[in-house]
This record gives structure tokens, sequence and C-alpha cells, in this order.
């Protein structure tokens, strides 16, 4: 929830707002921390990204080594071993980049290394898409990274000072993914607030061999082989980790509301109070959408409300059960399909558990919109209201995905 | 940076100038008679502690870290087996960003050490970009000519005509069909400062080698392909692995050379092996090994005449670079 | 054998943090013949101590005077806590001072 505490903050701290794509924010928070080295490859959406770095880097403004690789795997391969070797590192992809690292995710959690990743989600190929929806960020979300999905540029800006905050603490050590809506966000301008550059620094303090590195002063050997004796006792600490980073996450966006004046909590939720109606989504367009035809829905009389998941590993389980609790109907929009499972809506699975787990039974609806980017239209979402209340009163709950916006 | 370490720019002359110092094993769980482990042990002693080993998926990585125990006494990092270039061209770039922002004061160097699985197949991509974009990388190849750590499948780096167990003997098909991927070719084709072929029956010459590669690692990358025999996937007995070695370089199978800053050089005893007369016959390399029990005369015949095509193209490369 | 220890009590990432020390690890136990370094033929010209892939040849400052009365100031020795019994030292010896003997089992 955005808390701009005015009273507190210093003001200070904005140097200028700035209009911004959400790529561009990202690679001007990257810059504002001090990054060491970026090692990066071309993919729509995230090219933007990454050419503002390399210009960044070109003018001197970004003492960092680029490095233009080859390829999304060798692009987190480098940023694995930068980061091994004692580096601030950012990568960035999107789609068929994602997939290409896939095998590299799971081991940058593996080995503890806190590299940054922004990646504005776009559908999969085949056939081919460049356009925007969260199938890519949905196949990774069982790496082990912690999973933060903005919905506004400064979000966006506000999450990646955040993100090297939570990854190089020494109670996570785990690598985070900033992600957001490819093409809608990624490349739509918005204004945003920058910080004074000395700000964000003393925010994200450089710990440098405060973990183990590739230093021959102490020679540390990594990515061991592990025997069936070890292997579940190494693999459980990450899994801990991510779960206990919970703790740290909260207090970085709290320390970050002190100190920049925002603070967006693991969900945000818009309208809940009395809501008896609540989609529940992710990123950018789906909620801001969804928003809208809430705002319709109430004008007409229906109580309805937004509840958008920021954080989205480590799930936010509590956070959730606790603003649906008290609504009559809940539909979890996904902009992402989980083919062939019993309900193919892959964050509904999440939510569903989430709240049967806490004892609560209501009705609860998959939906899927948005697929590459299929325009997502606030009648829809005002639709969906309604469909929710008929689903409440009538107790018939769809025991499959819906499927808005196909022909 | 070269000189940081002292002991670099010096030569090994005699085998009484080589180091006491071990960085790598006992205790690592290598076959007997083990070629690679041998060339990481004689590497590690040429280049001394300052280095931060890099290594792909392979027989060596399986055998020396086994958790809890490291065989590795310098900073070691094993992340995939197609990326080790990756890695190193990230670490590289790192120990340059840290310094120069005075975070960190490192002077290691990189060595990425991959089999020929790791380097002829699934890591050419990654080794390509790295001589591409000129990481101060030393990328070592150690080559014993198959996935011998999944159990003796083909690779890139297998000779023609080898048994393994994804080119087997039988009625139809005899051994590999395609011949073995000129590598060094390929590295040279980046222009890069220096890449070398070494073996380890021939350790003097390989830890000069080492030296001089990670000496030009200040201009950019340096490659060394070094020959290292498997017993058990070569089908020879543990105890020839150094004498199979040397036949390979003796017969001109493998020969020695360098590549030095647009230099084209044959080392000793190779440089002798222009002729042909001077080269051991073929037949004292091939016999002994169990993987080409299977030839006919005429296999042999086409299989000496791939080393004398080679040896053909050396000459040339001689002539216009030596 | 390593305790088995619990993952609160072990480095994070799976790290080692002690260089070498693989050498926990008695290979000498797959060893089905041993190398026998006969000191009186041994020329101590270094040649098994280099090509060991183990290294389990010790390059000692042992003095050692041979049957004949030569003098030398260093011993070869072999570390069979380590020795895989490959036998390259004895293949590559120049002048065969070392045999491989098959390993007993004590009745």
């Amino acid at each position: 929830m955005t808390q701009v505490i005015e009273k507190e903050r210093e003001r200070s701290v904005v140097v200028g707002k700035v209009g911004l794509t959400t790529n561009y924010a990202i690679a001007h928070a990257v810059k504002d921390v001090d990054v060491d080295v970026v090692a990066a490859y071309p993919i729509t959406p995230q090219t933007t990204i990454i050419e503002k770095l390399a210009e960044y880097v070109a003018n001197g403004e970004l003492d960092a080594e680029f490095i233009p690789v080859e390829s999304e795997h060798s692009a987190l391969s480098a940023a694995v071993g930068a980061s091994a070797a004692g580096a601030r590192v950012f990568t960035a992809t999107s789609a068929q980049g994602l997939e290409l690292m896939h095998e590299i995710l799971h081991i940058a959690s593996g080995l503890r290394l806190p590299i940054v990743m922004a990646v504005p989600g776009r559908a999969l190929s085949a056939p081919i898409s460049i356009h925007g929806d969260y199938q890519d960020l949905m196949n990774v979300r069982d790496t082990g990274w912690v999973i933060y999905i903005a919905s506004t540029a400064q979000e966006a800006y506000d999450t990646v000072i955040e993100a090297f905050r939570v990854a190089e603490d020494p109670r996570v050590l785990l690598p985070v993914i900033v992600s957001y809506d490819g093409f809608l966000m990624s490349h739509t301008t918005e204004p945003v607030e920058v910080y004074d550059t000395k700000a964000v620094r003393e925010f994200t303090p450089r710990r440098h061999n405060t973990r183990p590195l590739l230093n021959p002063e102490r020679p540390v050997t990594m990515g061991a082989l592990a025997t069936p004796d070890w292997y579940y006792e190494i693999k459980y600490q990450a899994i801990n980790a991510l779960r206990a980073s919970r703790g740290v996450i909260d207090e970085v966006d709290s320390e970050f509301n002190r100190r920049f004046g925002r603070a967006y909590g693991a969900v945000e939720g818009f309208m809940l109070d009395d809501a008896d109606y609540i989609l529940v989504t992710y990123g950018g367009a789906a909620t801001w959408n969804a928003l809208e035809a809430a705002k319709e829905a109430r004008g007409r009389g229906l109580r309805a409300g937004v509840l958008r998941i920021r954080l989205f590993r480590p799930f936010p389980s509590n956070d959730l059960v606790k603003r649906l609790a008290d609504a009559k109907a809940v539909a979890v929009v996904d902009r992402a399909i989980a083919p062939g499972s019993p309900v193919e809506g892959p964050v509904f699975k999440d939510v569903y558990i989430a709240l049967r787990e806490a004892g609560v039974d209501k009705p609860i609806v998959s939906v899927i919109h948005g697929i590459s980017q299929r325009t997502m239209y606030i009648r829809d979402f005002y639709e969906l209201y309604y469909k929710l209340r008929d689903i409440a009163s009538t107790g018939n709950v769809p025991r499959e995905s819906l499927y808005m916006g196909l022909r | 940076m070269g000189m940081a370490s002292g002991q670099i720019k010096i030569g090994i002359r005699t085998i009484w100038d080589i180091p006491k110092e071990e960085y790598f094993g006992p205790g690592q769980l290598t076959c007997a008679g083990c070629g690679p482990s041998l060339a990481v042990r004689h590497i590690l002693k040429a280049a001394g502690p300052d280095v931060i080993v890099v290594n792909a998926t392979g027989c060596i990585e399986v055998t020396s870290t086994q958790y809890p125990y490291t065989a590795w006494g310098v900073p070691y990092i094993h992340v995939a087996f197609e990326n080790a270039a990756a890695v190193a061209s990230g670490i590289e770039a790192a120990i340059k960003a840290l310094n120069r922002k005075g975070i960190a004061n490192a002077k290691a160097k990189v060595i990425a050490l991959a089999g020929d699985g790791g380097t002829y197949d699934i890591g050419m991509q990654a080794l390509s970009g790295m001589l591409e974009r000129g990481h101060g990388v030393l990328y070592v190849l150690y080559d014993n000519e198959a996935y011998m750590n999944t159990g003796i499948q083909r690779s890139g780096g297998t000779p023609r005509f080898a048994w393994t167990t994804t080119s087997p003997v039988g009625s139809r098909i005899r051994g590999k069909v395609q011949s073995k991927k000129d590598i060094m070719s390929i590295v040279i084709a980046h222009h890069i400062p220096y890449a070398a072929t070494a073996s380890i029956a021939y350790p003097i010459d390989l830890m000069n080698k080492v030296r001089k590669a990670l000496d030009a690692l200040n201009e950019g990358p340096a490659f060394l392909h070094v020959f290292a025999p498997c017993p058990p996937g070569w089908r020879i007995d543990d105890s020839k692995t150094v004498e199979i070695a040397r036949l390979a370089v003796e017969t001109g199978v493998f020969p020695l050379f360098e590549w030095d800053h647009g230099k084209f050089r044959l080392n000793p005893p190779s440089n002798m092996h222009v002729d042909k007369s001077k080269r051991k016959p073929l037949i004292n390399y091939l016999k002994p090994q169990g993987r080409f029990a299977h030839l006919k005369e005429e296999e042999i015949k086409a299989m000496e005449a791939e080393v004398d095509g080679y040896w053909d193209y050396l000459t040339r490369l001689l002539k216009a670079f030596g | 054998m390593s305790e088995l220890k619990s993952w609160t009590q072990i480095p994070i990432g799976g790290y080692i943090t002690e260089p070498q020390n693989s050498v926990k690890n008695k290979t000498g136990s797959w060893r089905t013949q041993r190398p026998v370094i006969d000191q009186d033929a041994c020329t101590r010209c270094r040649i098994c101590w280099l090509y060991c892939p183990e290294p389990a040849i010790l390059e000692l400052n042992k003095p050692y005077v041979t049957k004949s009365g030569r003098k030398y100031n260093l011993t070869f020795e072999i570390n069979y806590d380590y020795c895989k019994g490959c036998g390259i030292c004895a293949n590559e010896c120049p002048v065969k001072a070392i045999k491989m003997v098959p390993e007993v089992v004590q009745q």
C-alpha cells in the first residue's frame, strides 16, 4: 500500500520528477545503486533497459563493466561469476531469454548470490509473440528467487533499490527478480520521482566481503557436487532463506518508507474494507483496469475491490487471507496459463491454497486474461464483478478457468 | 599485474624448476592414472595461488568437489556445463570493476577449465563469446576425447574411428564417423594474443605455456588445449596415460604448437615433425588403445591420411605465420 | 566419512571453506597393486613425482646412502594413503626402480 508519510519524508531526497518508461526507471535505479557489473543480452521488451545502461556506462554516469554477452544463458552465467567474485550485479531479460537462463536461475539461488534481474513479462513462443503477459515469470516461480511484480514505473524504480538491499542482506543472500508488464509498462512513460544518488547509495550500503567470495586470500570452493547425503540439507537452507526473507523484505520496505516516503507492502488493496467481490491481480494493466471497473461497479452499488499481489515469492499467504477473508467471492486474474492443471491459473492455485489452508472457504474463480497482451477491457472486469455476484448468490462456482477475451 | 606474483616471468628450464607447492589434491576421486588430474596439478603448479578457477561440469568437477571435501587449494567455482567461459568473463569483469572503483584490491587471474565436451560441443558458444569480447581469461581445454564422466560418449573432440558408447563398433558403422573438430583453428580465428597446444607428457612445455598464457591476459584471452588421456575411456592400462600422451605427440597425432601474438610456432619435439619420417608410425599410438582395437588396415590408412593432412595444414600455417 | 550435519550447521550455498580438505579421502584404499621404490636403484630424477596424478609421491629431504655408497639428500617415497596404484610412476621411471606389487589381502 502506498503510504506517503509526508511528515517523516525528507523532501530533499527527491531530486526530480521525470518521465520514464518502466524500463528506463529500472535502468535509473540500477545506476543509482551503483552496480559494478551488468551482463545482458537484448530481447524485447527488455532491451531498452540495457541500451540505457550501456549508455550510462559509455557516458561515465555509471562506473561498471558492461558485458554484452552472446546469450541470456551467458548473461546470467556471467552475473553468477561476477557476483561470486564480490561485484554488485544486474541483468535483465524476458520470455525466451528467461527460458534460456532457466538452468542458471536455480544455480544462482542455490549458490546464494544476490543478483538483481528485471523481467518485463512476455508471452512465450510458439507461436512467437513479443507481447506482454506473465507466462515467462510463472515458469520460473520455483527457482528459489525472491520475486516482486511492480505495477508502476515509480514502483519498479523503488523496488530495484529495495531489491539490492534485500538480496544482499546477510539473512537473505538470494537473487531477486523485479517483474512488470511487458510493453504496457516497459514502454509506457510515467512520471517518476527519482532520488538523490547519495541517499540511494546510503540506503544500499556495500557489504563487500561479508559473504564468502572467490578470493585467493581465502580460497573457497563454490558449486560443489552434493551427494544425496548432503543435497537435501544444502537445498533446504536456500528454501528456508527464501521463506525467511519475508521479514527482511518488510523491514526494508518500512525503512524505504522512512527514507523515501513510499512503501508498497507485499499486497496492495484498493477499496477492500467493505468489499464483497474482489479481483486479485498482479502487474500494472490488470490492476489498474480492474480498479477502474471496481469504481464503476461501486458507482452502481456493487461493493467491488481489488487486491494486487506485489510480492510473488515468498508468497504472502497471510496478507491475502486477511484481505480476502470477508469477501463473498473472489476472482484471481492470471496473465499466464498452467496448461493441464486442474484449474489453469497459476497464481489462482497459490491464492486458492492460501485461503483453504487458512480454513477460508468461499467461491474463488480462476480467470485467464491478457495473454500475449490481449486487451483487458475495463468492461471485462466490470462484468466479472457481476459474475462474482451471481456465483456468490447461486453457489455455482466454475470448476475450470474462465478464458476472458478469447474469440 | 603479470609481475604481481613474481614467479610468473621466470621460465621453467628443468624438472627441478618445477614448484613443489601443490594446489590440487590429493584425495580427489579421479580414476587411477587420470590424465586430466595430472594436467590440473601441473597447470596450478605453474599458475601459483593467485588464480580463480572456473570449472565446467565434467570429470574433474565431479571428482574434485564431492561435498564436503574439495581438492582445490585455490578459489574455485563450478556453475554448469556450457558456461565456464561466461562465468569466467563475469569474474574477470568483476575484478576489473572492483579494482577500478577501489572496492577491492584483487590481483587474481581467472582460469576457465573445461573438458572436450564442455568446449568443443556445449561450451563452444560461451567460449567464442568470451574470446570475441576479449576477456583476460585463460581458458584451458583438457581433452580426453569423449564424455568420460557420463560413461564414454563421443564428443566433437573424439577422433574419427574411435569407439565410444555412442559411436559403437557395429556391423554397419564402425566407431565415430566424423573427424575431430579443429578447435585450435576456431580459437585462433578469434585473433586472441595467445593459444597453444600442450600435453601432460611434456609438463615443462605445458607449465611454460601456462605462464606465457597468464602473462598475455593483460592483452586479452589465452587458450590452452591440453591433451590428457583417459585410461578407462581409451581402454588403456592405467599406467600408460603418460606414455600414450607422449606417443600422440611423437606420432604427430597431437602436435605441440603455439599461436603467439600472430606468430605460429611448432614446439619440440613437434618442430621436427613437418618431416613425416621423423614421426613415429601411427600404429604405435593406436595399437595400445582398446578404443582403436577394431581398426582395419584401410581405416588406419585413412587415419594416417588425416594426420598427414593436418600436418600439411600446419606446414602452410608455419609458412604463412612462422 | 564426514559427520552428517544438519542444514543449520553447514556454510551457505554448499560452499566448502576448507581448501584441499580432500586429503581426508584416503584414496589409497582403492589400490590393487602398490608401487615399491628401490631406493638403491633410484637416481632421484623426480620423474615419478612429476607424473603422479594424485600427487602421491613425496619428495623428502631425507638423506640416503645406497649400497654402492652413493649419497643422496633427497628421498622419494610413495604416500600409500593416496596412491591409487595406477603404475604411471613405474612405467615412466627411466631406470625401472619402481616395481608394482600386488596388494595382498591378509588372511
